[in-house]
């Protein structure tokens, strides 16, 4: 190959791209694609439910235990109620637990791991050894706790999750802001006398993006499947329609109509697919574990 | 492995026990209406209430109730079942065989079955067989427990008429112990296979990661070179090492294997703890409650520091970096 000092100088896709860039070429791989159109129908369904649900999920609506019909595409439950009808409020109450815990853990876990990682010394120690108890704490069983003291409700729920589920991204985004620290870029910002908050939001912040972006959509899929399982259990919110709830009412008739069970589950592992595949293909896929 | 770092790690159990213990004590505490009848259930008589009350020391200053909180916890006193008048540490104690059956069965088979999955998908990667599989743990990872819990029951219980449906044994109660425990294990088949689903998801897709990272590293390189046939390379080379974050992963999934147990349970008819504690739950028998939760929360605990421990056993340079 002959050497031509031009090809070096041509210019083309630049060799680092932007943390935002990443993750969209990420995105627009299969699986991403996927995760994304499976996350993007969860909250479209959970913000439409009302215009999308043929009835109301508690209304007798038809014959009791018709299987799938055409007027009742997922059948209707010993009392007549349409099960669509069901899904598609029980995914809203769903949406409305994982956003509510989703934003409580996201202020907190990045905070902590920002503070944490930034500031270091000894209010570095401190949240750290806490972060570290709290990770311990069994998130599934406090939440049986508090519903068995307080009563089931979707607001104690969305605390106690919010309020537990944030140290696996606080000590991710601390770690990472400990190596991002040292790094050329921030200390050319700090030379140039950028201040603390520039720094953080316009220097680190881009950079931990794709980190976030991925724990944030492991860590919500987890709270959907610990909703899923308290409302199996009876344990969620009298006034709302769980996805769960309706798949253990569906067990006592797993015999003779399967598909009281079988979709009101099913949309719980879609939406749960899609925030992990979302996830997935979005981030560091070592992350996970 | 050095003394110092064993001695760091037991001085972090004791910020998480007492935050464990705070926990409890500040729930039954924050709850509405009076702890005692946190404490002692809404049915209880005036007499048993004054009892609880001056046990717990509920008419002394907060401090000192935690004090003897803490001290009567310390001695695994937990008061007693409301419902069932009996020392709630001992009603516990009587399901926890049934749950830890459940649950190390579950575990014995994730390990083997995930290793299992690692090994079949990273040795024949980006072929459809490594798609397939890989497509089918994302969907287990995914799926509730209770749904891959119905649908076992509904094609190999109720469909197949292969396994018992509910329960832990059968109605005839077998004339020997061999017997009665050929009847506990078959009933014990759908249970495991579906606490284990997960499990084996987590576990098969680090063991393909891990494998495949170790395929592509130099002493493997240097193993397929002097000629080892490919078994030998994977089963003595590459394995060993993509074993080690396996063994960590395990351990910290001791907390998803309690929940997920709870739910198995209630789905199988299983009677173990977690069946106790939805029972609990609904008749507000709070010492049971209470006591479930400092009990998983301690073995969750206690199964971290292990897992720690056997981490830096098998690799100290762990402890280095």
């Amino acid at each position: 190959m002959s050497f031509s000092p031009d090809a070096s100088l041509k210019p083309s896709e630049p060799a680092v791209a932007t943390p935002g860039q990443q993750i969209m070429r990420r995105l627009t791989r299969p699986a991403g694609v996927i995760g994304a159109t499976l996350t993007l129908a969860l909250i479209c369904v959970g913000l439409l439910a009302p215009f999308l649900a043929p009835t109301d999920p508690r209304a007798i609506d038809g014959p009791s235990l018709s299987p799938p019909t055409a007027s009742h595409p997922m059948g209707t439950d010993a009392l007549g109620r349409d099960v669509l009808s069901g899904v598609i409020y029980g995914a809203r109450t769903s949406l409305i637990t994982v956003s509510g815990v989703g934003l409580l853990v996201f202020l907190i876990g990045i905070t902590v791991g920002i503070v944490s990682g930034y500031r270091g010394g000894w209010l570095d120690d401190v949240l750290m050894r806490g972060t570290e108890a709290l990770q311990v704490l069994p998130r599934f069983f406090l939440a049986l706790v508090v519903v068995a003291y307080f009563g089931p409700g979707t607001d104690r729920l969305v605390i106690v999750l919010g309020l537990t589920s944030w140290p696996l991204l606080a000590r991710v985004v601390r770690s990472q802001t400990l190596s991002l620290r040292r790094r050329d870029f921030i200390e050319a910002a700090r030379t140039q006398g950028a201040s603390g908050y520039r720094i953080v939001v316009h220097e680190l912040w881009p950079n931990l993006l794709p980190t976030v972006f991925t724990l944030m959509g492991l860590l919500t899929a987890q709270v959907l499947l610990i909703e899923a399982s308290l409302g199996f259990l009876g344990l969620s919110d009298p006034d709302a329609v769980s996805l769960g709830y309706l798949a253990s009412e569906g067990q006592r008739f797993l015999r003779v109509a399967w598909w009281l069970a079988a979709f009101p589950g099913l949309a719980i592992l879609v939406a749960v697919l899609g925030l992990n595949l979302l996830a997935d293909s979005a981030g560091d896929a070592t992350l996970r574990a | 492995m050095s003394w110092g770092y064993l001695l760091r790690r037991l001085a972090q159990l004791v910020p998480t026990s007492a935050l464990i213990l705070l926990v409890g004590f500040a729930l039954i505490h924050l709850a509405p209406g009076d702890p005692v009848l946190a404490l002692a259930g809404e049915h209880g008589d005036a007499e048993y209430y004054d009892f609880m009350r001056a046990k717990f020391g509920l008419d002394q200053p907060l401090h000192e109730q935690l004090f003897t909180f803490v001290a009567n916890m310390a001695h695994g006193d937990l008061g007693t079942s409301y419902v069932q008048g009996r020392p709630a540490s001992q009603i516990i104690l009587e399901r926890l065989p049934a749950t830890l059956l459940l649950t190390a069965t579950a575990l014995t088979i994730a390990s083997i079955l995930g290793l299992g999955f690692g090994i079949f998908t990273a040795t024949r990667r980006r072929a459809w067989q490594d798609t397939t599989a890989t497509t089918v743990l994302l969907a287990t990872y995914a799926a509730p427990v209770f749904l891959i819990g119905q649908a076992l029951i509904l094609l190999f219980a109720l469909g197949a008429g292969w396994f018992p449906v509910q329960g832990m044994t059968s109605a005839v109660t077998p004339s020997n112990s061999f017997g009665h425990a050929v009847d506990v294990a078959h009933h014990l088949v759908l249970p495991a296979l579906v606490l284990a689903a997960p499990e084996v998801a987590v576990i098969g897709r680090l063991t393909r990661v891990g494998l495949l990272q170790e395929l592509g590293s130099d002493h493997v390189r240097t193993a397929r070179a002097k000629g080892s046939p490919p078994s030998i390379v994977v089963a003595k080379h590459a394995l060993r090492g993509a074993v080690m974050p396996v063994v960590t992963v395990i351990g910290n999934r001791v907390a998803h294997l309690a929940s997920g147990a709870v739910v198995v349970e209630v789905v199988f008819g299983w009677p173990g703890m977690g069946r106790l504690l939805v029972d609990a739950l609904r008749d507000q028998d709070s010492p049971i409650i209470l006591g479930i939760f400092l009990l998983v929360s301690l073995t969750v605990m206690t199964a971290n520091l292990l897992t720690d421990l056997v981490y830096v056993w098998l690799d100290p340079r762990v402890l280095f970096s």
